[in-house]
């Protein structure tokens, strides 16, 4: 099963935009995406801009809506993933608890959702027309 | 946490930790056998002490440094020396070794040596394949025994007693605890890929009523590729299998239908390809090619894999690639089954001919007499030439070949189809 692991800093929800990281931090990090990575379990990772560089699309009617960043009332923000595959939700946090993060970090855990798990009439929606042999989807 | 929750996090961090732990064991004694033994007796340890101590910070440190404690009991106890006293020297050295060393100094030692020692141990070929599978997945890959049995669909029992004897074999046959150099490493490897492969592929064979157990051995062999894929960077066939497994599990969302029923490649809805773990296997692929020379078994079978997975659509796949790919897999591992699939790959490349001339070239292969695809690649180009009533007995015989039932009604619709184009009537399908 695959978990993503979410990387909320705190205060990062006000973070300037072009806000990097700094090495010490970056570093201890290396070290431990390496370890991820060595036990077969990591897939993916990537870190995010702060939200002030991003922007909101909500839909109030049905109709969407651009915010531009910061949002003044977000809590907490992702700051960055990892995507992990592990064998239980316990592993997941097993190596969440091995982040070398800091006392104003916080790491989610949320399991991916598995087709295999959703009822068969969601399945059939997520499949959109059944192939037929010889049939070739639009380009 | 509650005694159940603590319970759970302590087997996750015998996942992690297992295969490191019994491996920097295994170094110090000598013995695979012990060292697991040891490395559970830890375990056991921590399902007493963690759920009122609470899990320790460093938990894999907690887990050594308990298992050496048992270790250096043991040998004070001359338990070890009486296990060994056939291998006297050897016990010595442990002892030695236990003694002189500074023993936390060893925790931190780069582990990586020794994780490698125990793959190539796990996977010796005094071992028979099913000993070293069991082995492998108990030892480097943390399941437990009735989790091998699950996805094996064997008794506990069996498993058990597997586990056992290869243990028993491998001390038997003194088989040093160390990484084959030289010559011996390619075919030392080329058995451990095997190994690591044909859990891959139980685990890709599983259909919708199995145990999840079983698909779950797709997700542990691509863990255990994973892994050496770190520990022995510079071998091209390991990132080979890597990529050749990340790309097949890439498909599994789009190979069965609701009811089960397999869907052949070509008609797969591509959208349903898992589009990360085709990224990783060309990357994988990648790093196979980038370390120069001729590609591989596996990466050449990768390498056929990515061409699929690169298309958007089924038609725009690069067949003549494709079907290079395959004369190179034919000429380095030659057999029946590639050359099958050559045949069929420079039919779409360069025309049904082409393809049929292959695939009749294989028709006095024994091995291939009681094979349904081989009749029915040859009846689908021969309809492809105009030649219905060839095409019909073709079809036919390959219906009465298959032990499938969905696939003998279609090989039949279609031999019907060819017998009433034979008689110059429009074909319906």
């Amino acid at each position: 099963m695959r978990f993503m692991m979410l990387m909320i800093p705190k205060g990062y929800e006000k973070a300037a935009p072009g806000t990097l990281p700094d090495a010490e931090h970056v570093k201890a990090m290396m070290k431990y995406n390496e370890s991820l990575q060595k036990a077969g379990v990591l897939l993916a990772l990537d870190g995010l801009h702060p939200p002030s560089a991003g922007a909101r699309v909500s839909f109030p009617g049905g109709k969407p809506r651009v915010t531009d960043g910061p949002f003044p009332e977000a809590k907490e923000v992702v700051g960055g993933y990892w995507m992990i595959q592990v064998k239980s939700k316990e592993e997941a946090i097993a190596w969440a608890s091995r982040c070398p993060a800091s006392g104003d970090e916080t790491i989610e855990i949320r399991q991916v959702q598995e087709l295999s798990e959703l009822p068969e009439d969601v399945r059939k929606a997520a499949a959109g027309i059944e192939p037929r042999p010889g049939q070739r989807r639009g380009a | 946490m509650t005694v159940s929750e603590t319970h759970g996090a302590i087997h996750a961090v015998w996942r992690i930790e297992s295969a490191r732990l019994i491996a920097g064991l295994a170094r110090m004694v000598r013995d695979v056998g012990l060292a697991e033994e040891l490395a559970q007796d830890a375990l056991v340890a921590a399902l007493e002490r963690w759920p009122e101590s609470g899990v320790p910070e460093n938990p894999g440190a907690w887990l050594m440094a308990t298992a050496k404690r048992r270790a250096i009991d043991e040998l004070r106890r001359g338990k070890l020396l009486e296990r060994k006293h056939e291998e006297l020297g050897h016990a010595m050295e442990a002892r030695r070794e236990l003694t002189a060393r500074d023993l936390e100094a060893a925790i931190d030692d780069d582990v990586g040596d020794d994780l490698l020692r125990l793959v190539f141990v796990s996977c010796h070929p005094v071992l028979s394949t099913e000993a070293r599978v069991a082995l492998t997945l108990r030892l480097l890959g943390g399941l437990t025994t009735e989790e091998i049995a699950r996805a094996f669909l064997v008794p506990e029992a069996t498993v058990a007693q597997r586990i056992v004897r290869a243990k028993r074999t491998l001390a038997e046959a003194r088989v040093p605890f160390e990484v084959p150099r030289g010559e011996e490493l390619a075919a030392r490897l080329a058995s451990v890929l095997q190994v690591v492969y044909l859990v891959f592929n139980e685990g890709y064979a599983a259909t919708a009523g199995d145990d999840w157990m079983r698909p779950a051995l797709c997700e542990d062999a691509l863990r255990l590729g994973r892994i050496l894929a770190e520990l022995v960077p510079k071998e091209p066939e390991v990132h080979g299998l890597v990529a050749l497994m990340e790309i097949q599990a890439s498909r599994a969302g789009a190979r069965v239908d609701p009811s089960g029923a397999p869907i052949l490649l070509l008609d797969q809805d591509r959208a349903r390809w898992d589009q990360l773990l085709i990224r990783r296997g060309l990357a994988a692929l990648e790093r196979a090619e980038g370390l120069g020379g001729a590609l591989g078994p596996y990466a050449l079978q990768a390498a056929i894999a990515a061409c699929h997975a690169r298309a958007r659509t089924a038609a725009e796949t690069d067949w003549s690639r494709i079907a290079a790919l395959y004369d190179a897999l034919a000429q380095l591992s030659p057999s029946p089954i590639v050359e099958l699939n050559r045949a069929v790959a420079l039919s779409m490349a360069f025309g049904p001919a082409a393809g049929l001339a292959a695939a009749d070239a294989l028709i006095a292969e024994p091995s291939l007499e009681r094979y349904h695809l081989l009749p029915s690649v040859r009846g689908d180009l021969l309809a492809k030439l105009g030649r219905f009533e060839e095409a019909r007995v073709e079809l036919e015989r390959a219906a009465s070949l298959t032990r499938n039932v969905r696939e003998r009604d279609l090989l039949l619709g279609r031999a019907a189809a060819c017998a009433r184009a034979a008689l110059g009537r429009p074909d319906v399908s």
